[in-house]
């Protein structure tokens, strides 16, 4: 990958952009990491400086600090640059302890799981 | 042959749909070889089910991770589509 030059930032989807801001990274197991995107690569491998873990079951949110992070590309789902102006929550939300978020996120996870098994039977009795 | 498909629609409003479910709109900016995507603009579509993105005013969407590129019914030339994979199935 060749050095980009400041013409190719208005064509290219190069991350450069997105350095020492803060973005948010989706992973695909469906984590939320935010952080200072320090650096990257064509694999989308990512180095967070500060990252923290921010977990949102439903109304209630908690924020898991983690330090320095390198992120492996192929679990990337997206990067997004994380407006300092705008609300990065909505109001209502409250935050909660680790344990308590973990509790909730695990019980959220069961409710899903039950749902696709029960799903899973009716459909195998529509067959009939 | 879709990278320089999408080249030519930088500047339209997409909506990109994700394998895990999340659909999110904006302004087509860049596209590269692997077809990831950085969009404008950014905003989710059902913003109540992901409260996480919303103070996300651009992202870069990665390639492999896209389901769907939903794209304006007026931006597409059907017929040169048409054209263009004909003459690289032939070619290829």
């Amino acid at each position: 990958m060749s050095w980009a030059t400041p013409d190719d930032f208005l064509l290219s989807t190069s991350l450069a952009t997105y350095l020492e801001k803060k973005v948010v990274v989706m992973l695909q197991d469906g984590r939320k990491l935010l952080g200072l995107l320090r650096s990257f690569d064509q694999f989308a491998n990512v180095v967070l400086e500060g990252a923290c873990e921010r977990v949102i079951v439903s109304d209630i949110y908690c924020d898991v600090p983690l330090g320095l992070y390198v992120t492996r590309g192929e679990n990337v789902v997206l990067i997004g640059e994380l407006d300092l102006g705008k609300e990065e929550l909505p109001h209502h939300m409250t935050s909660v302890s680790e344990a308590d978020i973990r509790k909730a996120q695990k019980a959220e996870k069961d409710a899903t799981d039950l749902k696709g098994t029960m799903r899973k039977r009716m459909e195998f009795l529509d067959f009939d | 042959l879709f990278f320089s498909y999408f080249k030519d629609l930088v500047g339209r409003e997409v909506t990109v749909e994700l394998k895990n479910d999340l659909a999110i709109r904006g302004t087509l900016h860049s596209v590269d070889q692997y077809l990831n995507i950085k969009l404008e603009n950014t905003r989710v579509v059902d913003q109540d089910k992901y409260p996480h993105m919303l103070s996300v005013r651009n992202c870069f969407i990665r390639g492999s991770v896209v389901r769907y590129v939903q794209l304006p019914p007026e931006g597409v030339d059907i017929e040169l589509l048409h054209d263009a994979t004909r003459r690289e199935a032939r070619g290829g």
